[in-house]
């Protein structure tokens, strides 16, 4: 049985005190006038540190948002050179001003995230009634603990940034923009909130009777938990398919209200299934070193690795896919979603896709090493770096264009998310026995050997 | 070699046999070969077998395949008749490089699975038109038979093979290898 040590939790909250800190901090230095904006821009400008290059880059996409938004104002775009000035300016200062909220909403959705995969994959594991993962249950149901407190964070930072991460939120831009307008039936604020319940309280409730259940097996003489939580697996499952990819519309793709992909749902989804999976592993290999949970033996470890290794692959298969077809179909509406991430952010979009696909295929492509703790390690690491990155790229460009960069609003973002996901993830953990010894599965699992 | 002796011990049953060739290992006898009707699960490791190297093979494979389609392209879509594709003049393999991808991952699949399959046959000595090696064709239905060399003593082994839970014991007299 795990116990919470005092050091551990006041490293977690320490770690959510200092992100807080640092992130107010950042908040309160992003609140610049327009005339602080323009005597950066010109520094900027002086320095050469803003190349021509994403100038022109500045201007096409200022032009992109302004289609048909502005029609009418289009003549008096060549009235004065100052008035664009002014207008450019107000443009930086407003990326500016969101660079906090879409730092702190990349943190909360990216530990969202891993909780809402690993939930999935628990799911998966019940409804096929697989016979080598039950001693990784009461790890996987600590890690679904945080789903609920981090998902209303999520939706909770939605609502309070607002205009600043949902452009379409702001009844200005809406009012100039007919693509937008055409959608309000399902982009608008209070839809949004109440289909945003509906997931977290499906996905909550699930966890809830699936833990009871699971720890009621405990006990009992009889499978008839284990039934009922087979049953409500399956059916979360497919709540699950369904709300998870209006979630990643709602939650992520909107950023681009402009923009759509249809397989965008499942992209997300094999980001969270990968992070998730390689949390289980990290968390494993930890417990397991403190000689908690002896009876993981490596084969356990491999086939963790190989979910790990293989969740990468579809990512990546999901990923070019999606990338592919807008390129060779080069429609200017959906293009555009990749002009802005490869010509702007050039080296994260490429650094992430080695991240996400190249490196942990290779670590992970020897059959050894996937049972070797050091190496599930090292690709684990990346695997999450990458995937914050990841959600990174798809929220980044639509909110702070090209304004972005990796300073204190992002790094405290990550502490706090961090600190809290740690100590509740722990504190879930510390709470029950960490085998699932009443599971019908669990000597099968206990002896499972590859 | 002349005091070498070769026995064939039947068996009817899988987990039989696993425990079986066990036994004889915890003996010090040599198992020369086991011949199954169907994969037995962990005999490899059971047998003493060196762990294969054909993921490594696959590997090199998927190397070879990846680097034939990829020139294959350069040379029918760039070099030989470069085409203009959906707006997409291709006069650059790399400019062009994601059309490819597709191609480029069918190539390394193919070549790591047909490759693999063919070096497995050869490495088991399989190949067209050879007579088939089993020394016993009920091992093609519901017997496994474990081939046995010694030059030890023929009444311990046999009793051994008892023991172990085997149906039939054959010495086997002359021998073609």
């Amino acid at each position: 049985m795990y116990t919470l040590s005092n050091r551990f939790k006041i490293f977690s909250l320490s770690l959510i005190i200092l992100g807080s800190l640092g992130w107010f901090y950042s908040y309160s230095k992003s609140h610049l006038t327009i005339e602080e904006v323009k005597t950066l821009l010109a520094e900027e400008s002086h320095h050469g540190s803003h190349s021509d290059h994403t100038h022109s880059m500045d201007h096409q996409n200022e032009i992109h948002h302004n289609e048909g938004v502005y029609e009418d104002e289009k003549h008096e775009n060549d009235d004065e050179a100052h008035s664009h000035e002014d207008e450019h300016a107000e443009h930086v200062l407003h990326q500016i001003h969101n660079r906090p909220y879409a730092a702190l909403y990349v943190a909360a959705f990216f530990f969202m995230m891993i909780s809402l995969g690993v939930l999935a994959f628990y799911a998966i594991q019940y409804a096929s009634q697989a016979g080598w993962s039950p001693v990784l249950f009461r790890v996987m149901e600590a890690i679904t603990y945080y789903l609920l407190p981090g998902a209303l964070m999520v939706l909770l930072i939605a609502i309070i940034g607002d205009k600043h991460i949902f452009i379409w939120m702001d009844p200005e831009v809406v009012a100039h923009d007919k693509i937008i307008q055409a959608k309000e039936s399902w982009l608008n604020k209070n839809a949004f909130i109440l289909r945003g319940l509906i997931y977290i309280g499906g996905w909550s409730l699930y966890r809830y009777f699936s833990r009871k259940f699971s720890l009621a097996q405990d006990k009992a003489n009889d499978n008839k938990n284990f039934k009922k939580n087979f049953q409500i697996s399956a059916g979360f499952l497919v709540f699950f398919m369904y709300t998870e990819s209006m979630m990643s519309w709602d939650w992520i793709m909107s950023v681009d209200p402009h923009w759509f992909s249809t397989l965008f749902g499942w992209y997300v989804f094999a980001s969270m299934v990968v992070s998730g999976i390689t949390v289980i592993a990290l968390i494993t290999i930890y417990l397991n070193s403190k000689g908690l949970m002896k009876y993981v033996n490596d084969s356990h470890l491999h086939d963790l690795a190989k979910f790990m290794f293989g969740f990468s692959v579809f990512w990546a298969y999901l990923w070019f896919s999606q990338f592919m077809l807008i390129w060779y179909a080069n429609i200017p509406e959906e293009v555009t979603y990749f002009v802005t991430r490869i010509e702007m952010y050039p080296i994260p979009f490429f650094t992430m896709f080695c991240l996400n696909f190249i490196f942990p295929f290779l670590v992970l492509m020897n059959s050894d090493y996937k049972r070797i703790p050091i190496f599930i390690i090292m690709a684990g690491v990346i695997i999450l770096v990458g995937h914050y990155m990841d959600v990174y790229m798809m929220i980044m460009p639509a909110t702070v264009i090209d304004r972005y960069g990796f300073g204190i609003a992002e790094f405290s973002s990550i502490l706090i998310f961090l600190g809290l996901f740690l100590l509740l993830v722990f504190y879930a953990l510390s709470k029950e026995e960490l085998l699932a010894k009443g599971n019908p599965m669990i000597k099968e699992s206990e002896n499972f050997h590859y | 070699m002349g005091s070498v002796k070769i026995f064939h011990a039947l068996y009817n049953d899988d987990d039989i046999l696993l425990s079986a060739v066990k036994k004889i290992k915890e003996k010090h006898y040599d198992i020369e070969e086991v011949y199954t009707p169907f994969p037995v699960h962990g005999l490899d490791k059971a047998m003493g077998l060196e762990p294969t190297r054909i993921a490594i093979a696959a590997f090199i494979y998927g190397c070879i395949g990846i680097t034939v389609a990829t020139l294959m392209m350069n040379y029918i879509m760039i070099v030989d008749w470069p085409q203009n594709i959906g707006g997409k003049p291709s006069f650059s393999y790399l400019e062009n490089m994601p059309a490819f991808v597709p191609i480029m991952f069918e190539m390394t699949v193919f070549h790591a699975a047909h490759l693999m399959v063919i070096t497995f046959y050869l490495r088991s000595r399989m190949w067209p038109l050879k007579k088939a090696e089993n020394p016993d064709p009920r091992t093609t239905d519901d017997h496994f038979l474990v081939e046995i060399h010694t030059d030890k003593s023929e009444a311990g082994l046999k009793k051994l093979l008892r023991e172990s839970g085997a149906v039939e014991i054959n010495e086997v007299k002359n021998n073609e290898h």
